[in-house]
């Protein structure tokens, strides 16, 4: 597996971009429920589009289409892909 | 009970042993068993699910580009509110005159049979003065718009706009330390508030469902829309040349949503820096594809559901109300009716936040359903006053401008019908959702202080600068 030198996540994916889940580092409630959405380490992940005032931000997971704050997707890493 | 197992008694407690017990494991076990629930999964969707060519989604992206975009993102959503009110507006004109006209001529008829039949004047006072006429004037001037305004905002729910709106608004609700999800609970909120406060549900931080609770009530819900649309049409419309007068009445009605909106964020903001403590949640929200209309359905729903529903809630209520308020105008103590009584202990009140004691009274006893308010100021007006001959809705103007109303009337009325108490059933619902007769309380509390002062200060700053 790549293993980027600076690790980027969710929030840093420029939007049109995709990325791939290296892990996912949050907790309880909302940690069940992106794993519930499919966001799984190995997932692909689209960033689709950012609402008027940048935050918060679609992304494109197994055809369907998820918003979150920017504050939770930074803590989903990723890595190209 | 020698120890090995503790008897628990609640589910509360068996929860809590089942979480000590998950997380004592850590999240490795967990992802474990989704990533293999989802490796299966995509193996079996592989096999069976065949896809059609992507074009639908390229149309949606496209659409979603401008809905949500820096530029228009805002400006959108802006222009659709009003458009919606500017349709309505445009539209209920006509259908409402021409029932008014209607319900005015089979009254004429109502009395000569009355006559005929030698009843004596107080059965035909309550009958047809109190709940034929009262009836009437609700019929037409509410229906007309409501069975333009629900169908066109059900097509934009159908539509799959309103995620949208919500992930416009998200910023604006975190900077408040609230959740995004409020703005769907808003817009359900705009067909009844007891709903919106039900639909609460669908926020998962107990704080930051309770401001979606305690804010709701700033968004008007249909009882209160046909009120806030009567007295935009008739009123300020009206001062208007005719031509400037719908888009004026629509500009009105947008602003007075966009400051309940307003008031939303204030109180959700203040809440959060005081009573209801605490840092932002987390949002995730599904934006699903666009879908085509389904007119039969949006008809059926906004119609019957909508639109009857809140119609027959006004006449039931309207009907007796009616009756009640000719038999309270028509009959005196001393030498002024038990509503003159009523009315003239409220007046000061009501002066003082640029109404009137009718106004209020009206207000107050709408209180188990805001339909009824109209209804309820036009009875109480018609049965005090002489009687004249009503035939249209420019009829209507002249009664309320023969009770004394000026624009700043018209303006408080507004103001005062947008953020005051909410009706009884939005007041059980929120204790039923939130459990506390203290929120409950404060449900009631904050949007009766909120329209108080609010009409207070416009009254007084109207007056202190001459302008009424």
């Amino acid at each position: 597996m790549y293993v980027p030198e600076q690790r980027s996540s969710l929030a840093d994916l420029k939007v049109g971009t995709t990325g791939k889940i290296s892990s996912i580092e949050l907790d309880g409630l909302l940690r069940r429920r992106i794993l519930d959405l499919g966001i799984l380490p190995g997932t692909q992940v689209q960033c689709v589009r950012k609402s008027p005032a940048g935050d918060p931000i679609a992304f494109r997971v197994r055809d369907t289409t998820i918003a979150l704050r920017s504050d939770d997707a930074s803590l989903i890493k990723v890595y190209p892909g | 009970m020698n120890g090995t197992v503790k008897p628990m008694t609640t589910l509360a407690e068996v929860c809590a042993e089942a979480d000590a017990l998950r997380l004592s494991s850590g999240n490795a076990l967990g992802d474990a068993i989704v990533s293999d629930i989802y490796a299966n999964a995509e193996e079996i969707a592989r096999k069976v699910v065949a896809h059609k060519p992507q074009d639908k989604s390229a149309w949606d992206a496209k659409l979603d580009d401008i809905l949500t975009s820096r530029l228009l993102g805002y400006p959108i959503m802006l222009a659709l509110l009003g458009m919606v009110f500017w349709i309505t507006i445009e539209g209920a004109n006509v259908p409402s005159g021409m029932l008014a006209d209607a319900f005015f001529a089979f009254q004429d008829r109502l009395t000569e049979w009355f006559q005929a039949a030698g009843a004596p004047a107080w059965l035909h006072g309550v009958l047809v003065l109190g709940l034929y006429r009262g009836l009437a004037w609700v019929v037409s001037v509410m229906l007309p718009p409501m069975a333009i305004f629900f169908p066109l905002f059900t097509l934009l729910e159908d539509l799959g706009y309103l995620p949208r709106v919500a992930f416009n608004m998200d910023s604006l609700f975190k900077k408040c330390k609230a959740c995004g999800k409020q703005a769907l609970t808003m817009c359900m909120g705009f067909g009844c508030n007891a709903a919106g406060i039900v639909s609460c549900r669908i926020i998962d931080s107990p704080r930051e469902r309770l401001i979606a609770i305690l804010t709701n009530n700033f968004v008007p819900c249909n009882g209160r829309f046909p009120t806030l649309i009567a007295i935009a049409t008739i009123f300020v419309g009206g001062v208007f040349a005719p031509e400037y007068g719908t888009a004026v009445a629509a500009m009105v009605l947008t602003g007075l949503v966009l400051l309940g909106i307003a008031a939303t964020f204030s109180v959700s903001w203040l809440l959060s820096h005081t009573i209801l403590k605490g840092e932002p949640s987390s949002l995730v929200l599904e934006l699903p594809p666009y879908r085509p209309p389904q007119v039969g359905a949006i008809i059926y729903r906004s119609l019957i559901d909508r639109t009857l529903f809140v119609l027959k809630r006004a006449v039931i209520m309207a009907a007796p109300a009616g009756a009640i308020t000719w038999i309270l105008a028509n009959t005196y103590i001393g030498d002024m009716s038990i509503i003159g009584h009523l009315a003239g202990w409220l007046q000061p009140f009501g002066y003082a936040i640029g109404i009137d004691g009718f106004i209020l009274l009206a207000f107050i006893l709408g209180l188990p359903a805001n339909e009824i308010v109209v209804p309820i100021l036009i009875m109480s007006y018609l049965a005090t006053g002489q009687m004249m001959e009503f035939d249209s809705l420019e009829e209507l103007r002249q009664i309320l401008l023969s009770h004394g109303w000026t624009w700043l009337t018209a303006v408080c009325t507004m103001l005062f019908c947008l953020l005051h108490w909410p009706c009884t059933t939005t007041l059980l619902t929120a204790y039923k959702e939130s459990g506390s007769v203290k929120w409950t309380f404060l449900s009631f509390l904050i949007p009766t202080l909120i329209a108080f002062a609010v009409c207070f200060a416009v009254a007084q700053t109207a007056r202190g600068l001459g302008l009424a």
